[in-house]
């Protein structure tokens, strides 16, 4: 697409196909002759072979729309922004969040709550960590903001539960240790970009 | 062989009042079914298999359902309306023959409940007297678009009834019976009514769509334009008896417009007369459903300008026209 075409905001007066109407009859004969031609020319079948087609289509050629949703699932964009994730180094399996506390500073709904202190090896740990659903508004600026890439947005869209707590704790959102072979990058908001190592240069040293 | 008894008339009743109310829950089910599918979707699927138990699911809702009455109805229509709808759809169903005779057990059957000479007549009455269903329901409920209904019901009554008698004047005329019986042995000894009468059919078509008050003419309980019409105020099952109706009724027209235009139970080639008018009844049912599928519904006015202005002339050409080939 050129950039032309890119800026052209006029979109409703282009690709229009006018139909072919003829004028309204103002005068009774020409009511009587429009009723008289529209009859014969049995322009209702036509509606009726429309919806016979769609029948024939689906019942026989598999065209059926229907998606069974709780047993049948549409599978949802990759950076679709649902109930959040927590994401482990790929290398140790220990969590990535650092403690730092800007996604808890940047949230507008205040809704994440985090406690940190120092653990034993003077890193910083994350003793409490957690999402009030209630507030959130997925908007997405904790997984933008998360220098680790650590809290990032999932697919995970049905959420319905009977408690808050059920997927608001750390540990809840955390990749299971033993499914970290399986854990994927988030494409969207604050990930990493596409050409990442393309675009990245030695720092100077010296100036 | 035995005569016609009152015990076999009423075991008739019986069969057609438990019959015809199975099939009309059936058709419920059906009506739902290929709508969807003419909107490329499933319909009912979760209860039972392909959703079949779905007409038990609705009628349990329906029987469970509080019997409500509004505070300022009149109490005694407000309860009377829906019996007089589902009593006359069955009633009328009375005088119509659906299969040819048969014997069983050493029994002639007729199968016809009751064969009077004026059938056509009193089927037509009959389905006009349940018109008084509606109107009665929606000026009792005490409800402003049930009011809206009933007026709807009166308009619309006066207008196709004109042409439902007016369009089965032709083919009675050419019979020379009222009796659905002799329609049905005219068509043994003469090609189908419906290649003799086509405009007769057409116009009984569009007047029977109008009289069950399917979708092109749904004046009386348009759900985009009066919320549900006369049923407004209806619940459980005095709302599923006006439903019952309206099925009993596509019924009966779909029976009328097999046995008087497309052939009755006469045998078809190869085909047995019973299979015959069972897979015309089917396919006028399907119709039905189809054209509710297919076409938006017209407004009121337009309504009474199609009965007056189009059809009820163009049914006295036809019957004059009749009249001057039968003559000469």
């Amino acid at each position: 697409m050129s950039l032309e075409q890119f800026k052209n905001r006029n979109v409703g007066t282009q690709n229009y196909r006018m139909l072919d109407l003829d004028p309204t009859p103002v005068t009774g004969w020409g009511k009587f002759k429009q009723v008289v031609r529209r009859s014969l020319s049995l322009e209702l079948l036509v509606g009726l072979k429309v919806t016979l087609r769609e029948m024939i289509k689906a019942l026989f050629f598999g065209k059926m729309h229907t998606t069974k949703y709780p047993f049948e699932k549409l599978p949802i964009g990759p950076r679709y922004r649902a109930i959040h994730e927590m994401k482990r180094l790929l290398e140790s399996g220990h969590y990535r969040c650092i403690g730092c506390g800007l996604c808890e500073k940047i949230c507008p709904a205040d809704a994440i709550r985090m406690d940190t202190h120092y653990g034993e090896n003077q890193r910083k740990e994350v003793s409490e960590y957690t999402i009030n659903f209630g507030r959130c508004i997925f908007c997405g600026y904790c997984a933008e903001v998360c220098p680790e890439l650590a809290i990032v947005h999932g697919g995970r869209y049905e959420t319905a539960s009977e408690q808050r707590a059920s997927f608001s704790l750390f540990d809840d959102m955390l990749t299971p240790i033993d499914q970290l072979k399986n854990q994927k990058e988030f494409p969207g908001y604050g990930s990493v970009s596409v050409q990442a190592d393309k675009n990245i240069k030695k720092t100077p040293l010296a100036y | 062989m035995m005569e016609v008894t009152y015990l076999g008339v009423i075991i008739k009743a019986i069969l057609i009042l438990a019959i015809i109310s199975a099939i009309a829950g059936f058709g419920t089910y059906i009506e739902r079914k290929v709508l969807a599918f003419m909107q490329r979707r499933l319909g009912p699927m979760n209860v039972g298999p392909y959703g079949l138990l779905q007409i038990a699911a609705d009628g349990i809702k329906l029987f469970t359902k509080e019997d409500f009455i509004p505070q300022n109805a009149n109490k005694m229509i407000f309860m009377v309306a829906p019996i007089i709808t589902a009593a006359t759809a069955f009633i009328a169903l009375s005088a119509v023959p659906v299969f040819p005779d048969f014997t069983i057990f050493g029994i002639f059957v007729p199968s016809i409940a009751a064969d009077v000479n004026i059938g056509i007549l009193f089927v037509l009455g009959m389905m006009a007297a349940g018109l008084y269903g509606p109107l009665l329901a929606g000026m009792s409920q005490a409800n402003k678009w049930g009011l809206i209904g009933a007026a709807r019901t009166a308009a619309q009554f006066i207008s196709y009834e004109v042409v439902t008698g007016l369009s089965l004047l032709a083919p009675i005329m050419m019979v020379g019976s009222l009796s659905l019986i002799d329609f049905n042995h005219y068509n043994e000894t003469h090609p189908w009514m419906v290649f003799m009468q086509p405009l007769a059919f057409v116009l009984f078509l569009i007047a029977g769509f109008a009289e069950t008050n399917r979708t092109p003419f749904d004046l009386l309980e348009n759900e985009a334009e009066i919320i549900a019409g006369y049923a407004t105020e209806y619940s459980g099952m005095r709302w599923g008896m006006f439903f019952i109706g309206e099925y009993a009724n596509m019924i009966t027209v779909a029976v009328l417009a097999s046995i008087i235009f497309l052939g009755g139970y006469t045998d078809l080639w190869f085909i047995p007369g019973w299979l015959a008018i069972i897979l015309k009844i089917a396919f006028m049912f399907f119709l039905m459903l189809w054209v509710r599928a297919s076409w938006p519904h017209v407004r009121p006015d337009q309504f009474m300008w199609l009965a007056w202005k189009v059809l009820m002339p163009l049914a006295v050409i036809n019957v004059v026209i009749t009249g001057i080939v039968i003559m000469v």
